[in-house]
């Protein structure tokens, strides 16, 4: 399916690293320099992702049609409409390998959706390769990442302390970020992960908000850090599993994909390849009981939570929330945006790649419960944003709030419920950047950010005001807009969930919780619209003092187009929802396929 | 009917909408274009309501004018539009009320464009609400009206607007999650949000039925309450029904005067037209089925007619209590909107019995107190936006509301207390003017149904004889209050040129209700099956 010729994806990773190897060879003041060699490679790499999104849209219709044909080949043609692929039933040419019932059909749907696939042996004695690719679920995230770096980069144009280094470090960040998501192969995926978090930690200590820098760097990076140790440690384990697996009972398995093209031909059992756990996940290696010394005890149920924590850490799961706020706030403006709007996806998202796409057991014995933890980042995070008398806290604390959403969608463990979670992935993420830029706007020229004291911005401002209350309204899922969009499918996943989740310790059971759940997470949205409007009111209306505030203009051209560029993709995705929840759909489907395969 | 390519129901919204947006991109400082092209729009979009309102053909059954197309695919909804007589008489009133509004909005000085564009935009929600056939597409319009009318009070509003405004908007966004809950219940429930379809394929979700008589963990019966409250909830808050009013006598007093038309003209209809287009066909069981409360046995449908006729006496009530004259209209909505809930509660009882037992007893009356219904919104839609522009008008020109202040006024502007008797009189049901036609179907519809309750509310209507007499004397009769002497109090040529259409309307109505009657009639019938 690879139309393309020349490697897009590399060129989406690599672009960012050279600009910023160029940028610290360049000499110290030569500042419009590097920030032109600073747009130039974020509108590139933009573009770059604008292409990749595009091109995969146009083929999101045939990569439906091989979904389903891989559905029916493995004789559950009967599900075709449990995916939202009975369009295509009639055209379904009949079983023809049913015989391999069920064998690897999540992993085929896998590789169905994958799309710019670059593929190059790195280590081959340990199974490392520099594989990358995109699926439904990474391309809105490598659209969303280019938007916020180009942002990032248009609203950092300003400092002066130091430009070329904190352009070159934001460059690596974005490099790192991309590298995640476009990873299929957990070697690389660790690499970049970890390579983000370094840049991030210098941007904040360096160039944060003098008060609370230090503290709030040191405080992020330990989170993270030991949130992808922990994670690693399980990953790790993961891998020898699947190498022995490959090495014993699953030989058959391995030379059957390789034949089938599904995994390369020159791969080890010991291998990091994504597909290839994917296959030994979907092929029972993790199953096995007895782990552990318990003999309920599975691979699969023991390392979940490790892997899945420690990853959502980054995603601000409670109570490993608590470095993001103090993080946001203490982070210049650029690095809060691309932090709260992309980075913390990459936690959500390693988290449903590592997590419930490769331990689909766990996920349905864990997930129950984890889903406590989402409602309360959604109630307590949108309480605790109410409270706040700092603008940026109070974003701070409603990222908490809707990436709570995030997580909830996955523990649906359905289409509709974590294809709302993809879009929730996307739209938060354009929203929480659009918020941050609002407020860094506001703060450049106000030099204050406490907001009883601040009044009438949308006098001088009109432009930040009517963008923060296009961003208040999608926060609050205002229909017509993109938080809708994505809330309701998640509310209403849960819904659909409800009767085939339940959660049991011990002697005591929990069933169809989840329809109470949703009930007390829709309170999130009325008290989200509070502190958006209370939040509007005090900061944008009301009246402007200009004896307080004597430099407050308008903004520039320059910021203009930062807010077009974040707010735009709000509206358009709200009004047309089919630009992008089919793709996620896409990417979701072979999520689903094995944990509906291995929930039997 | 097509318009430009698209079908005239997405136009009228999809125009509507573009319209705000060019209006945004007028210079601020250029107040007379923003006004006229605003003007101008609106009256152009209002000709294709009308246009629609005079096309539907009333002899056809069933929606008209239908169009669809996939538009979320993850859930199954999609952008259904369609009206039957009901939808169609509301476009029409939305389609008369909102050049109107433009035109009391005249007056405005500040952010005139972003102002127009509000109430455009507004005009795009509503039209949307009332052509919906997707509970989905339903939802979005019905929440998005809220946007615009919140901005609208919060921006040019009274005094006390932040506090109004804020109010009305929690208190609507919250009253709504209920509705948001039971939408997405229902949508995952059935597998699809389209309306026609829910009420006809009555084993998706109306006969719903489980083997174990058991969703969710809980009986299926139950869950429909829940899911009916949750709709009930919110549009008794919109209606608004009593005891869930209590916003709207703030959000009135302080919008601006065009605000005040549109949210009493068009969107408290909103509720109501809830009711008739969901509330009552997914859940016609539920109305009729048995509850009790504080011991008495009874029904939701009894229970909310006399929630409707306690709106009628105590809104009655409390507007003859009001010193301030828009508080007094506000007030005077309530008891008004107390009919329509009754005709509604009548429909309700009615339909579900139809339902549950087949008897087609009583459904003669039923469709007549239906049809009050209808009709009493679209004439309370002429009525208070009326009355609302007229204490607009006083407003502008003596800024206070409060009515002991004035006094006499009809000897410096005879023709305004002309106009402000003609209204007052439309609004107390006077015959030969709209309001007795539809008061008396209700009445005559509810009074076999509900003949103790439809005896309380003629006491209601004695009262609303009693504020309205009131607020005429305190505004025209009396010794004239000499601190006005030097002021221009005359209605504005303006203001009477969008007085004038609605008092024809009321006078037409009064007279020869058949012109709209027969279009509303003929939805009705067929929602009792008949032909």
């Amino acid at each position: 399916m690879d139309s393309v010729n020349f490697p897009v994806l590399s060129l989406i990773i690599f672009i960012p690293i050279i600009a910023a190897v160029v940028m610290l060879l360049l000499p110290k003041d030569q500042k419009d320099l590097v920030r032109g060699l600073a747009i130039g490679a974020a509108s590139a790499v933009l573009l770059l992702s604008l292409f990749v999104y595009l091109n995969y849209n146009s083929q999101v219709g045939n990569i439906e049609q091989q979904q389903a044909q891989s559905l029916v080949n493995a004789g559950r043609g009967a599900e075709l409409e449990a995916f939202n692929l009975d369009e295509y039933a009639p055209q379904m040419a009949e079983a023809v390998g049913a015989t391999d019932a069920g064998i690897s059909v999540s992993t085929a749907m896998y590789k169905d959706g994958m799309a710019f696939e670059e593929y190059v042996p790195w280590l081959p004695q340990l199974g490392i390769a520099y594989h990358l690719g995109v699926d439904g679920l990474s391309v809105p995230m490598v659209l969303l990442t280019g938007m916020v770096a180009v942002a990032g980069v248009l609203m950092s144009w300003r400092i002066d302390d130091r430009p070329r280094e904190f352009m070159a470090f934001f460059m690596l960040l974005v490099s790192g970020v991309y590298g995640v998501f476009l990873a299929q192969d957990i070697f690389v995926l660790f690499f970049f992960y970890e390579f983000a978090i370094f840049p991030m930690y210098l941007l904040i200590a360096t160039w944060g908000w003098v008060k609370l820098r230090e503290y709030a760097a040191m405080k992020l990076t330990l989170y993270i850090l030991i949130g992808s140790v922990v994670a690693l440690v399980g990953v790790l384990a993961m891998l020898f599993v699947t190498a022995t697996y490959y090495e014993t009972t699953g030989a058959a398995v391995f030379e059957a994909a390789k034949a089938a093209n599904i995994l390369p031909a020159d791969l080890k059992p010991f291998n990091f390849d994504m597909t290839s756990v994917m296959l030994a996940a979907e092929n029972g290696a993790f199953n096995i009981g007895g782990y552990a010394g318990f003999d309920t005890m599975t691979f699969a149920k023991f390392w979940f939570p490790v892997i899945f924590i420690g990853f959502a850490v980054l995603a601000g799961v409670f109570p490993f929330h608590n470095w993001s706020p103090d993080g946001h706030v203490a982070a210049p403006t650029a690095v809060s945006m691309i932090h709260a709007g992309v980075l913390m996806k990459l936690g959500a998202y390693a988290a449903l790649r590592m997590g419930v796409q490769l331990l689909p057991d766990g996920a349905a014995v864990h997930l129950p419960w984890i889903v406590f933890l989402t409602l309360i980042n959604v109630v307590y995070g949108a309480f605790i944003a109410f409270r706040q008398r700092d603008f940026k806290y109070v974003i701070g604390f409603s990222s908490v709030s809707h990436m709570g959403l995030v997580s909830m969608g996955f523990a649906t463990m359905n289409l509709t419920g974590m294809t709302g979670a993809g879009l929730q992935m996307f739209s938060h993420g354009a929203m929480t950047a659009l918020f941050f830029g609002c407020v860094g706007m506001v703060y450049d020229r106000a030099h204050t950010r406490d907001i009883p004291s601040l009044g009438g911005f949308i006098k001088v401002m009109p432009w930040v005001g009517i963008a923060f209350i296009i961003g208040g309204l999608t926060s609050m899922g205002m229909p017509g807009l993109s938080g809708f969009i994505a809330e309701f499918p998640i509310f209403a996943g849960m819904w659909q969930a409800s009767e085939n989740v339940s959660l049991q310790i011990g002697s005591f059971s929990l069933t169809n919780y989840y329809s109470v759940i949703v009930v007390i997470a829709a309170l999130g949205i009325v008290i989200t619209a509070a502190y958006v409007l209370r939040v509007t009111g005090q900061v944008f209306f009301g009246e402007f003092d200009r004896e307080k505030y004597p430099d407050v203009d308008d903004i520039t051209v320059r910021e203009r187009f930062i807010l077009i560029l974040l707010g735009a993709p709000l509206i358009l995705l709200g009004m047309l929802p089919s630009v992008m929840a089919p793709m996620l759909e896409v990417g979701i489907r072979p999520v689903l396929a094995i944990l509906n395969g291995g929930a039997s | 009917m097509n318009i430009f390519g698209f079908d005239v129901l997405s136009f009228l919204v999809f125009a509507s909408a573009l319209a705000a947006l060019l209006l945004v991109f007028v210079p601020s400082e250029q107040k007379a274009i923003a006004r006229i092209l605003a003007l101008g729009l609106s009256v152009a979009i209002g000709g294709v309501a009308a246009a629609v309102f005079f096309a539907y053909n009333t002899t056809a059954a069933g929606q008209q004018m239908t169009f669809q197309t996939e538009w979320f695919g993850l859930l199954g909804a999609s952008w259904h539009v369609g009206i039957d007589g009901i939808s169609a008489s509301m476009v029409l009133l939305t389609g008369i009320l909102t050049p109107l509004a433009v035109l009391v909005s005249w007056e405005i000085e500040d952010r005139v464009n972003m102002h127009m564009a509000l109430i455009l935009f507004f005009e795009a929600g509503l039209f949307g609400t009332f052509v919906a056939q997707d509970l989905m597409v339903f939802f979005l319009f019905y929440e998005l009206t809220l946007v615009p009318m919140f901005f609208i009070i919060n921006q040019w509003g009274g005094p006390n607007r932040k506090y109004a405004s804020t109010k009305f908007f929690l208190y609507s966004l919250g009253g709504s999650l209920g509705m948001l809950l039971a939408i997405q219940l229902i949508g995952i429930t059935a597998g699809t949000f389209d309306i026609p379809t829910l009420i006809t394929q009555t084993d998706l979700w109306l006969n719903l039925s489980r083997p174990d008589g058991l969703f969710l963990g809980i009986p299926v019966n139950t869950v429909k309450g829940l899911a009916f409250l949750g709709f009930f909830v919110a549009f008794c808050i919109k209606v608004p029904v009593w005891p869930f009013h209590t916003w709207l006598p703030d959000a009135h007093s302080e919008a601006p005067t065009a605000g005040s038309m549109l949210l009493a003209g068009v969107m408290l209809k909103l509720g109501a037209y809830g009711f008739l287009r969901i509330v009552i066909p997914l859940f016609p069981d539920v109305w009729v089925a048995d509850i009790s409360i504080l011991g008495l046995t009874t029904n939701f449908a009894t229970f909310f007619a006399i929630l409707a006729v306690l709106g009628i006496v105590l809104g009655a009530f409390a507007a003859f209590g009001q010193t301030d004259i828009k508080r007094l209209v506000a007030y005077s909505s309530v008891n008004h909107m107390g009919f329509v809930a009754l005709g509604l509660a009548v429909t309700a009882r009615i339909y579900g019995e139809q339902f549950v037992t087949g008897s087609t007893e009583l459904a003669q009356d039923a469709i007549i107190a239906t049809n009050g219904a209808v009709l009493q919104m679209f004439n309370h839609g002429l009525s208070s936006a009326g009355m609302f522009l007229l204490a607009g008008a006083i407003y502008h020109k003596t800024h206070t509301r409060d009515m002991t202040q004035y006094g006499g006024l009809w000897v410096k502007a005879p023709i305004y207390g002309g106009i402000f008797i003609f209204t007052s009189m439309a609004s107390l049901g006077l015959p030969g003017l709209n309001g007795f036609v539809s008061e008396f179907l209700v009445v005559r519809g509810s009074f076999t149904v509900y003949t103790l309750l439809t005896v309380i509310s003629m006491i209601g209507l004695l009262f609303t004889g009693g504020y309205i007499l009131k607020g005429i004397r305190s505004v025209l009769h009396g010794p004239f209050n000499m601190h006005w002497r030097d002021y221009k109090l005359e209605i504005d040529m303006r203001e009477f040129i969008a007085m004038a259409p609605l008092m024809v309307l009321m006078l037409i109505t009064g007279l020869a209700p058949n012109w709209i009657l027969s279009v509303i009639n003929a939805s009705v019938t067929q929602l009792f099956g008949g032909s």
